[in-house]
């Protein structure tokens, strides 16, 4: 364990509030990475604006803190441009299930062999502890008016209805599980969530820690079976438990990539990403000469 | 010699097809063309046509003033009939009564084609079914019969016709052929009554025949770009498509997007990763972009833009042609941040022109932004053909060292170099790691509110704007024409160049002169250069917007004020007559207001 902090924790410090989920989530995901063994160079993590945001910065990988609800097409992009990148998209609950909702949908149709890395804490914690997506109706965390008029979203039913072929939800105060549930998700060939149950300390007075913890049930691997999209749905609409784990996984699905590479000749082990595109002259090597010959008069 | 030709219909008729295949006819008889197409926000049913303007020596723009006038439907007749030159000829379906219309024009020669016998002649030749699903073999009549009275050789018409029909189409290509023939044979018989003829002619040099969506996308891959992102919207979405047809062949990946966000962030990804990445839009999508726009030029990662102007504002005139987009291009986004903003003037230009965008949005690490706009997009245009070997790739600083995996380099992204350009390496590169983000950050990439270091790294971006203005060379800056002793000058940009063009070679032989003053690299401009060509002239600007954006750009950066502005915002763009007689105003009539406003065309 200590190995790996010290290859893949940068030496940024972070400026997290004590006791924030974040460092769990943290934990888990340079575990995840020591365990797996990949090279800090082979590894590129995106993430959104908030306290999620930050987090790749404490990472030693390509670290990329792109746009507010972005981070999933700028990870998607750069994994289609070289599809030999291990991909890592990072958001909050604003970021990912609010400002960023077309995207998380859209990308469940693609099916990208990226992870998707949720911090789900019902607040916007940055800008002083707003709603989010995920806070459920009525309740009233300390920076609110008034009760939460929204209804709250369900990602992982959403997720699991737009076709993401990996859906798991874990808890930042369980590090070892969801450090586990990261690694499957990474090594899970197709578009991977991981929405995490994030205790906000400081704005989130209402789902707290100890909240969490009353209604959390963790999902058994060797009995729950994950083959099973209409279980998973049951699980995620379970009002009385939380659960946690994996609730649905399809490695057979076709990736985003493999789709291309039935279309293109000779991706991806040509990507744009590798293209020799000129001599060394700077002469460029694409012949067009084929498709202007059709409009040559 | 000029033939005009237009050609209207219901939208989805293929009026759009049989235009195409009447420029190409006349291609390979050796004739340069121009043709623009006019059509709604609408599927089927409105009125949609298209000019194809035929000429023996090199065109920039179309005509208004039609010498053939080809129709099938009532409507057409009825919307164009006085558009008709003295002299010129109208093709109209025998079964209209153009006494009813109060139609009475005795200077020109009407052709009328018996449309509905021709097709059910050729339905029972062929053993064709259903003659109303038939109707729309009444563009390759029309076209045929166009042929005909011009006397322009059958066989070009059929090779012509061979590159439309197909596909799944190719089965009816004898059908039209021997229902054009028909229509062709008939219609010769009216040519004695016409002076203009298409007979073929000898042209030496090899010429293609494109749009400027078409140019646009071949630009794009001879660059090396191998991946381009959009979200559907006219005018910019054939470019895509066009791409698609080709992608199988040259790996290319192009995504249709959920929204113009996720098309611009998608490219700006893969270019992290290092690819030549590029997104094409129009107005609407372009607003969406404004936000990822600054990303990009805060994180010095290259990006080209294509945004195909149409008119504005919000969905506005959305099949229509403007050039309201300068303004915005050159600020869209918060905050201050480089970006390069070229505009081509013609098809041809849009190819070396977009090729060499990638260039320079990797050499200065930023966006760049070509505007084109909605006639560049559609119109079709016979062009030179294409010389790849001018075509050059610099991708600028690119580190090629690699760790060797023991050690881990962290990679100063944005060192402070003396010139301001720090070298980039792509996702994966071996041994490094870097960060990024829209946040200000330091030399690594991480967040710093550190005001000594905002102080350089916000000028070490911003400097960039100054070092593109001097090392451009002139001829990518600015375009020359006409005389530049005059003392009237005109300054245009985008496609309206082609029509200013085409007004200096008129004016010209009415022994009017001018110096036109093509304005290339809009953003960052060279101020001193542009004064030093407009300095002490009367200035007049040619533009399809309300306010004269280029104008008051260039009065903003030069303090040089313009005398007259001729504008228009109709949708159509500015034609090559009303053109002609503004600037005779202008120079030869001593017109006295600064604006002259113009609004020809439907």
């Amino acid at each position: 364990m200590q190995n790996f902090q010290s290859i893949y924790r940068s030496d940024v410090e972070s400026d997290w509030c004590p006791g924030c989920g974040d460092f769990g989530i943290l934990s888990a995901i340079i575990q995840a990475l020591g365990e797996l063994e990949i090279p800090p160079w082979k590894c590129a993590i995106f993430s959104g604006i908030g306290c999620s945001g930050k987090t790749p910065h404490f990472i030693n990988t390509y670290g990329i803190h792109t746009l507010h609800g972005r981070p999933l097409p700028f990870a998607i992009g750069a994994k289609m441009a070289n599809p030999s990148l291990t991909v890592i998209a990072i958001s909050g609950d604003g970021d990912g299930y609010g400002i960023g909702a077309g995207h998380f949908v859209n990308a469940g149709r693609r099916n990208v062999d990226i992870t998707y890395i949720v911090h789900n804490n019902g607040v916007y914690g940055l800008t002083k502890g707003q709603a989010s997506p995920t806070l459920k109706r009525g309740a009233q965390p300390k920076s609110l008016k008034y009760p939460n008029l929204n209804d709250m979203v369900n990602p992982i039913a959403i997720a699991l209805a737009s076709g993401y072929s990996f859906v798991a939800r874990g808890f930042a105060y369980n590090v070892k599980h969801l450090k586990e549930i990261i690694k499957q998700a990474i090594i899970h060939k197709g578009l991977a969530l991981v929405d995490v149950l994030q205790p906000c300390p400081v704005f989130n007075t209402v789902d707290t820690k100890e909240k969490y913890m009353e209604r959390i049930k963790i999902l058994d691997g060797n009995e729950f079976p994950t083959n099973d999209i209409k279980k998973a749905f049951e699980k995620a609409l379970d009002e009385e438990n939380l659960w946690i784990g994996i609730f649905y996984k399809n490695p057979e699905k076709e990736t985003y990539e493999e789709r291309y590479s039935e279309i293109l000749s000779s991706y991806p082990s040509e990507c744009p990403a590798n293209l020799k595109m000129s001599d060394e002259k700077g002469n460029p090597t694409t012949d067009i000469s084929e498709v202007l010959s059709n409009f040559l008069c | 010699m000029i033939v005009n030709w237009l050609i209207g219909g219901p939208q989805g008729m293929g009026v759009e097809t049989s235009a195409n295949s009447f420029a190409r006819s006349c291609a390979y008889a050796g004739y340069w063309v121009f043709g623009k197409r006019e059509y709604h926000s609408n599927i089927t049913g409105e009125h949609s046509y298209f000019i194809v303007t035929v000429s023996d020596k090199p065109l920039h723009s179309f005509r208004d003033k039609l010498d053939v006038l080809a129709t099938f439907d009532e409507r057409t007749l009825r919307l164009h009939i006085n558009d008709v030159k003295s002299g010129g000829v109208v093709i109209y379906d025998a079964e209209i009564s153009l006494s009813s219309l109060n139609i009475k024009r005795d200077d020109i020669v009407f052709v009328p084609i018996k449309y509905n016998e021709i097709i059910k002649e050729t339905a029972e030749k062929f053993g064709l079914g259903d003659i109303k699903k038939l109707q729309v073999m009444r563009n390759s009549i029309c076209v045929f019969a166009s042929a005909g009275i011009l006397e322009l050789p059958a066989e070009c018409v059929e090779e012509s016709m061979k590159h439309i029909f197909i596909g799944k189409r190719s089965k009816v290509l004898e059908p039209n052929k021997y229902a054009g023939l028909t229509a062709y044979k008939y219609a010769q018989s009216f040519s004695h009554k016409i002076e203009k003829k298409l007979h073929k002619r000898e042209e030496e040099t090899k010429r293609v025949i494109l749009t400027g969506t078409q140019a646009t996308a071949l630009g794009k891959l001879v660059a090396g770009c191998r991946f381009q992102t959009y979200y559907p919207i006219t005018p910019a979405t054939d470019e895509s498509e066009f791409l698609e047809s080709i992608a199988k062949k040259y790996n290319m990946v192009v995504i249709q997007a959920e929204d113009e966000i996720a098309a611009i962030t998608m490219s700006i990804g893969a270019s992290l990763a290092g690819a030549r990445a590029s997104s094409s839009t129009s107005g609407p999508g372009f607003s969406l972009m404004a936000e990822a726009l600054g990303w990009s030029g805060m994180n010095e990662v290259p990006i080209v833009i294509i945004n195909y102007q149409r008119g504005g504002p919000s969905t506005g005139l959305p099949t229509r042609h403007e050039q309201g987009d300068l303004k915005f291009a050159i600020y869209a986004g918060h905050g201050e941040f480089p970006r390069i903003v070229l505009a081509p003037g013609d098809i041809q230009e849009a190819f070396y022109m977009v090729a060499d965008a990638f260039n320079l949005a990797e050499k200065y690490q930023c966006p760049v932004i070509v505007l084109e706009d909605k006639l560049l997009a559609n119109s079709v245009k016979t062009i030179n053909q294409l010389d790849i070997s001018k075509v050059k790739i610099e991708r600028g600083k690119i580190l090629q060292d690699s760790q060797n995996g023991q050690t881990l380099k962290k990679f100063r992204r944005f060192e402070f170099s003396e010139d301001g350009i720090s070298p980039r390496v792509f996702l994966g590169h071996e041994g490094f790691i870097f960060w990024n983000s829209g946040d200000e950050h330091d030399e690594f990439g991480h967040i710093t509110e550190d005001p000594e270091n905002r102080l350089r790294m916000h000028e070490k971006r911003m400097k960039k704007l100054q070092k593109i203005v001097e090392e451009t060379p002139m001829e990518k800056k600015i375009g020359e024409f006409g005389n530049p002793d005059s003392k009237f000058v005109v300054v245009s940009w985008g496609s309206t160049v082609g029509v200013a063009l085409s007004a200096l070679e008129e004016l010209k032989e009415k022994g009017i002169e001018f110096f036109l003053l093509q304005i290339k690299m809009i953003h960052p401009l060279d101020a001193e250069l542009v004064k030093s060509k407009i300095k002490g002239k009367v200035k007049i600007a040619v533009e399809n917007n309300y306010s004269g954006q280029l104008a008051s750009h260039i009065t903003e950066k030069t303090g040089e004020f313009f005398d007259h502005l001729i504008l228009k915002w109709t949708g159509r763009p500015i034609s090559h007559d009303e053109l002609v007689s503004a600037l005779e105003k202008i120079i030869k009539m001593n017109y006295k207001e600064k604006r002259l406003v113009l609004s020809y065309g439907i």
